[in-house]
């Protein structure tokens, strides 16, 4: 029901666009999102943002989409005797908590290494420091595992290709947001590049919260008045169990 | 169909909640057990973090242990006073272990210890009841029984620790050190594994203290009620590990579940009732076992600030 009335929205909004970047042709890149919110419901399972914008003329999209930063711990298994234990750990800052690159072709072919390290494009260019004192070694290893369990996650990823361009002008690209995706205010990323060149970049937010009584419930139990909820946890299963006891007596 | 559970911030499939909770509310009518030490594992086996297991199931304990309770209460096996004596340890036990599930969260150990410490319970209590109950299948004299007539082992340390209490409807007069320790080390388990511990507290109380069988569900029950009552409230107010939804999804088809187990279990043989329960726990025991020895897929796992 909604996504063709979505889709239609959006085809008028980029006729717009390129009308209006016909006449401004000073603005190299603009682009904004269909959705500036991404809701968790009771029934989520995961969504796709549409991703758009226009150009002033030929020139290589890159769209990066940073998740909320937050502390990781990666721990590795070792064995002690018969059993599996975890063993060391170390403790990366500044994690994107959802970190994805989509471009319309691969990032090597039209971006210099040293931009792409500079800018943070690419998983492997994030900065993730840790003030464990360790081998480069054991960083690195550590380091890639947890790029590896955030990929498991659907929470990283680079996608090549999604991005689609139509005669120079209008660009477009789904941005997917699996069911595990955490809650904050994400930074969208736009770049437009022209031989080598970061020639115009735009940023868009966007907020993905919990939305309805999933919600309520989350703000209760983590608020001030977790006691409360807990109470009222107990109450419930408490009268459950009264319920039950006195419905089946009589059966 | 998908349901987003808000506290475990996960999505899992409802009809698999409901018949989970279903089949376990099932078998603890069935053998008349709390069932939490088959829930906790297969909630974690679903991808529910341990810790909202744990504290869920507490929760959920209640439900089932409020309508067991109850129903004791209404035919006079209870006794207050040893109930009140094992609920005060319990608390206690409950607090540590509320703590200590912390600190050992923050260590990294939390899912090692809440394995090991089912691999071992279970594999002791389902030995036990193979032990118990085979015998009789196979036409032999019950341990149980052979036990039962030994009549309670007095051991002398008991008799000699202070502070004596006379228990009235326990027929009993021994030191109030006894259940408090008993109760402290099942608010430990209630804190620690999510499992009501009515499967330790029950042999202690027939074998150990000599309590008379009837009185024993009835009062292991009311302690129960209380000690996982506190737990769930002490995990709600620390940890945030409660989810509710998850709780009353369980609870619900628990409880139907628990009484057209009850009313199943009339028609199975007391003792074959307890060889498949016994089974049943060695099979989660071993499941459990074979985790820790066998070499990990992945040997690295992310425990960052999910929950916090």
């Amino acid at each position: 029901m909604i996504r063709p009335m979505t889709h239609a929205l959006v085809l008028f909004v980029m006729c717009w666009l390129s009308a209006a970047s016909v006449k401004a042709q000073d603005v190299p890149l603009v682009a904004d999102l269909a959705n500036h919110l991404v809701a968790i419901t009771t029934g989520f399972t995961g969504t796709n943002v549409l991703l758009f914008g226009a150009t002033n003329g030929p020139g290589d999209i890159v769209v990066v989409v940073r998740g909320p930063a937050k502390y990781e711990v990666v721990r590795r298994k070792d064995r002690f005797g018969p059993i599996w234990a975890n063993a060391s750990a170390i403790v990366f800052h500044d994690v994107p908590s959802y970190y994805r690159v989509a471009s319309n072709r691969p990032l090597d072919e039209f971006v210099p290494e040293a931009l792409l390290e500079s800018r943070q494009i690419g998983a492997n260019a994030v900065r993730m420091p840790t003030r464990d004192v360790r081998s480069e070694a054991e960083i690195a290893d550590f380091r890639a595992a947890l790029m590896r369990l955030k990929a498991e996650q659907n929470l990283y990823g680079e996608v090549v290709g999604n991005v689609t361009q139509m005669s120079n002008r209008l660009f477009r690209t789904e941005l997917y947001f699996p069911a595990n995706v955490p809650t904050g205010t994400y930074m969208v990323e736009v770049y437009l590049f022209r031989e080598g060149q970061i020639t115009s970049a735009e940023i868009v937010p966007l907020t993905i919260s919990k939305i309805g009584v999933g919600a309520d419930i989350f703000d209760f139990a983590h608020g001030k008045f977790a006691f409360l909820y807990g109470l009222v946890m107990i109450m419930l299963a408490g009268s459950a169990g009264w319920v039950a006891s006195a419905v089946f007596r009589r059966v | 169909m998908q349901i987003y559970l808000p506290i475990a911030e996960i999505s899992v499939n409802i009809f698999l909640i409901l018949g989970l909770g279903g089949a376990v509310g099932l078998l603890s009518g069935l053998f008349g057990v709390g069932g939490g030490f088959l829930m906790t594992p297969l909630l974690i086996f679903i991808g529910v973090p341990p810790a909202v297991a744990v504290g869920t199931q507490a929760a959920q304990s209640v439900a089932s242990s409020v309508s067991g309770t109850l129903a004791h209460q209404r035919r006079g096996n209870l006794d207050l006073l040893m109930g009140a004596v094992l609920t005060a340890g319990g608390f206690v036990g409950s607090g540590v272990g509320v703590w200590l599930f912390n600190e050992l969260k923050y260590a990294g150990h939390i899912d090692l210890t809440i394995s090991l410490g089912y691999v071992i319970f279970l594999g002791i209590v389902g030995s036990f009841m193979l032990a118990e109950s085979l015998p009789g299948v196979l036409n032999r004299r019950p341990v149980a029984v052979a036990l039962a007539a030994r009549g309670p082992t007095r051991h002398p340390w008991m008799t000699a620790l202070p502070f004596k209490m006379r228990f009235r409807r326990s027929k009993l007069y021994v030191s109030a050190l006894i259940p408090l320790a008993l109760g402290f080390v099942v608010g430990l388990l209630v804190a620690m594994m999510g499992v009501g511990g009515g499967f330790l507290m029950v042999p202690v109380m027939i074998y150990l203290l000599g309590m008379p069988t009837q009185v024993v569900i009835g009062t292991s029950l009311f302690q129960i009620t209380f000690v996982t009552a506190g737990t769930a409230l002490l995990q709600a107010t620390v940890n945030q590990s409660v989810d509710l939804v998850l709780a009353l999804l369980l609870m619900v088809v628990g409880v139907v579940g628990a009484q057209i187990g009850a009313r199943l279990s009339a028609r199975i043989k007391g003792e074959h009732l307890r060889v498949m329960l016994g089974l049943i726990v060695l099979a989660v025991a071993l499941r459990l076992a074979l985790d820790l020895v066998i070499k990990p897929s992945d040997i690295f796992s992310l425990t960052g600030s999910e929950g916090s």
